[in-house]
């Protein structure tokens, strides 16, 4: 699954986008942010407050408990400030 | 004529007016918004140097499309159009774009409200700014949630 990151959640993690194989047992998108944040200092930062961080699921926000089912693309980001 | 359009490009507010209107008799009232690049957010506070706004690409034009269909389904519009920039902005410069167009006045003035209280919360945008004391992502405002959520 290509998953990527913007904002400050990029910048934490120290890369825009990767190549994940999805573990057993995650299936929903709280379920790969938690997988996520504990691959290392990094991430762990990012997803420290998993309440803040917002997903989209092949461009369409998500709620955490979304399952990932057959999606191509997931992204991880801070609440929009756009306009 | 419905268009949206995710560019790092300035824009003239006033051209994309005319071009909504042009050639057409039934549009009777044109909402024109534009949101600027602010210096200053309280005064005594360090003036902003310039603001970069990040994007994820597809996804915002994809949302703003999703948000302009939603008004259409709400309001008897004739045309509509968005422009979000992306990149470095300068105290002065352009930002966002939303135009509407309708028979009767209501309808423009409350679907360019609808449209820019959504895309505030909902496209996925985010801004670093620059000042004197450093760089720094804008927080989200709650204000801006309850703006959009009082559409229902």
């Amino acid at each position: 699954m290509r998953v990527l990151y913007f904002a400050w959640v990029r910048e934490r993690i120290g890369i825009e986008a990767e190549d994940i194989d999805l573990p057993e047992g995650v299936a929903t998108v709280a379920e790969l942010a938690a997988f996520l944040g504990a691959r290392g200092e990094g991430y762990a930062h990012a997803f420290e407050n998993p309440r803040i961080v917002r997903a989209a699921l092949d461009r369409r926000h998500a709620k955490p408990d979304t399952a990932l089912g057959a999606a191509r693309e997931i992204a991880f980001f801070p609440p929009m400030t756009g306009g | 004529m419905f268009t949206v359009r995710i560019q790092a490009q300035d824009f003239d507010a006033a051209t994309e007016a005319a071009a909504l209107a042009r050639g057409r008799t039934d549009i009777g009232a044109i909402v024109t918004f534009a949101g600027l690049c602010r210096a200053q957010d309280a005064p005594g506070g360090a003036p902003l140097i310039a603001l970069t706004l990040e994007h994820y690409p597809g996804m915002a034009e994809e949302e703003i499309g999703r948000l302009v269909e939603q008004a259409r389904a709400r309001w008897p519009l004739i045309g509509a159009t968005v422009i979000h920039r992306y990149g470095r902005m300068v105290p002065g410069d352009n930002i966002v774009l939303v135009v509407t167009a309708s028979a009767h006045r209501a309808a423009a003035f409350e679907a360019a409200q609808f449209l820019m209280d959504w895309l505030k919360t909902s496209a996925p945008f985010w801004k670093m700014e620059e000042r004197d004391d450093g760089t720094g992502w804008i927080a989200a405002k709650d204000e801006d949630d309850e703006a959009a959520e009082r559409w229902g």
